[in-house]
């Protein structure tokens, strides 16, 4: 793995590592990798910091969706310009031109069912290059993005082994 | 009756660990203390591995495998070592499937040593070796490693030591706990040494697979001539965190294997089943979770130089396994005073270094195997601490 791709792997797990904290790591320059992150930024390779979140665990209500899409691509503007009219919608959460039986996945969140399913039938439903949309709602979100939500980590390693 | 007076005289001359005393006090206070005093990767098993040996339970493959272990598993065991180490064993002839390196370590030393013969012990080593040959009743011939010289063996050292008694080394590098590695270099004068004296050498390589770049590793059985004249010692605990499921192995001339299978036979029958069957998944498929493992401790390892050069403890640096092995000397404590005054004071368990040989006094071994959060916040908590004894 070359330096830059190290960088983006340590701080894609961990966002809130520092430069000096990588540097140790790396055992490099602390200044250098200030640069080159400040440089991976400026270039739109990372986009931003975030943190992962158990909301489940909160008293915030939320539920979220994954809605299958089918579409009819548009001439010469392809799938792209009917995408960017979904997912300019603050509740879709992501967003993915897929291959299979439908086009578009999209990930809504909203506060209740109700809210959800009103959102794809008045918004998303009834756009003109919309053929059909199936909606799913998730039960439960066991693994996001290589974190995993729940599971019992009990720590019984022998206190001393030689 | 007094029951101790019935046990055998052999078992009398194992000595109780010399820092009980610490290691009692460290159990006591498990759960409240950082630990980083473990001889194990903290990574669990890679699941891919796991499910492997769940597979093989639902196929019902639940019984004695052949002595020797399955012959699936040892050719993947030849294809390995072939690919890492660019060593040539025959599956069927020249490798043993253990229970861990452990094994392998007692049974090679059985297989080999006569009463009275003397085996060399470069210290500080892995605690068992010693042991080992004492049960063989074999007289262990210690070589105090210099730290000057980063703990290697030395051809000087070697030679001072060889007797027309001496049957056998035994060595372990990446080095339990110094960290220390034995390049291609370093390796060439001792393989010339045991080649003029005619004895033979245990090479336990358990963490091979954990050497640091630029570093490599090198088998001493890889200089022309030396095969024959080695049994190495590998496994799958430290490469692949698998160490609950003791699967080790041994591989070496045939004559010798085979006699360690007569040994293996009656007293183990064959290793487990299902940590076979994961085992060869593990072979198969693993190497990316090894690279990314190492990678890991790599920078855990760095964590830990860089919090030792802060506080001012000298410290060569460790290109292997997952320990660093610095000297305290500078505090003007023992080790096992420095372990147990850190114990208490910080909350963070690390071991000393006397527990490995009397060379080991004056150092402790501080195992990088836990998590980056772990290791910072016991660096920092080291740094305080030595900070208040110079």
């Amino acid at each position: 793995m070359n330096q830059k791709t190290e960088i983006i792997s340590l701080l894609e797990n961990n966002a809130k590592l520092t430069a000096q904290d990588i540097a140790i790591q790396l055992n490099v320059d602390p200044a250098q990798i200030a640069e080159e992150i400040a440089l991976l930024e400026k270039q739109k390779i990372i986009l931003g910091y975030r943190s992962i979140i158990n909301w489940d665990l909160t008293e915030k209500d939320s539920v979220t969706a994954m809605i299958e899409v089918k579409i009819t691509p548009q001439r010469g503007q392809g799938f792209d310009r009917i995408a960017h009219r979904i997912y300019s919608f603050p509740q879709v959460k992501d967003c993915f031109l897929m291959s299979g039986g439908f086009d578009l996945m999209i990930i809504i969140e909203g506060k209740t069912l109700k809210e959800v399913a009103m959102f794809v039938s008045e918004k998303i439903a009834p756009l003109e290059s919309v053929v059909a949309t199936a909606t799913h709602f998730i039960l439960k979100k066991y693994k996001m993005q290589g974190t995993i939500y729940e599971f019992p980590l009990i720590e019984d390693r022998e206190a001393i082994v030689l | 009756m007094n029951p101790e007076s019935k046990l055998s005289e052999i078992v009398k001359t194992i000595p109780p660990s010399a820092i009980r005393k610490f290691f009692d006090l460290a159990n006591e206070m498990k759960g409240e203390v950082i630990s980083l005093s473990i001889g194990e990767p903290d990574f669990v098993t890679p699941w891919p591995i796991c499910e492997a040996g769940i597979f093989s339970l639902e196929q019902g493959k639940t019984h004695y495998s052949p002595n020797t272990g399955y012959i699936e598993f040892r050719d993947e065991i030849a294809k390995y070592m072939k690919r890492k180490f660019s060593l040539t064993y025959s599956a069927k002839e020249e490798i043993l499937v253990t229970v861990g390196g452990s094994e392998a370590i007692d049974n090679v030393i059985r297989s080999l040593v006569n009463p009275g013969d003397e085996v060399i012990i470069p210290e500080p080593c892995f605690v068992s070796y010693k042991a080992c040959v004492l049960l063989a009743g074999g007289i262990p011939v210690v070589i105090n490693c210099n730290p000057e010289n980063g703990f290697k063996l030395t051809a000087d050292d070697l030679t001072k030591v060889i007797s027309p008694k001496t049957k056998l080394l035994i060595m372990g590098y990446p080095n339990n706990p110094t960290g220390a590695i034995m390049s291609k270099e370093d390796l060439e004068p001792i393989a010339n040494v045991i080649k003029e004296s005619g004895i033979m050498v245990v090479s336990d390589e358990l963490y091979a697979e954990l050497t640091y770049q630029p570093a490599e590793h090198y088998s001493i059985a890889q200089f022309d001539d030396m095969k024959d004249r080695t049994i190495v010692i590998n496994g799958l605990s430290k490469a692949f965190a698998m160490t609950g499921w003791r699967i080790g192995f041994a591989a070496g001339p045939s004559e010798i294997i085979a006699a360690m299978n007569r040994i293996h036979q009656y007293v183990i029958m064959s290793s487990p089943s299902i940590s076979q069957y994961a085992a060869i998944e593990a072979l198969r498929n693993g190497d990316v979770f090894v690279s990314e493992m190492r990678d890991e401790y790599n920078r855990r390892r760095r964590i830990v130089l860089n919090a030792l050069s802060r506080c001012g403890l000298d410290c060569f640096e460790p290109l292997g396994a997952f320990y660093a092995f610095p000297c305290i000397r500078s505090t003007n404590l023992t080790s096992s005073e420095f372990c147990e005054q850190f114990l208490m004071e910080e909350k963070v368990a690390i071991v000393p270094g006397s527990a490995f040989g009397e060379s080991g006094e004056g150092f402790v071994r501080i195992s990088y195997a836990a998590s980056i959060e772990n290791i910072t916040k016991a660096m920092e908590k080291l740094v305080a601490f030595v900070s208040r004894r110079k």
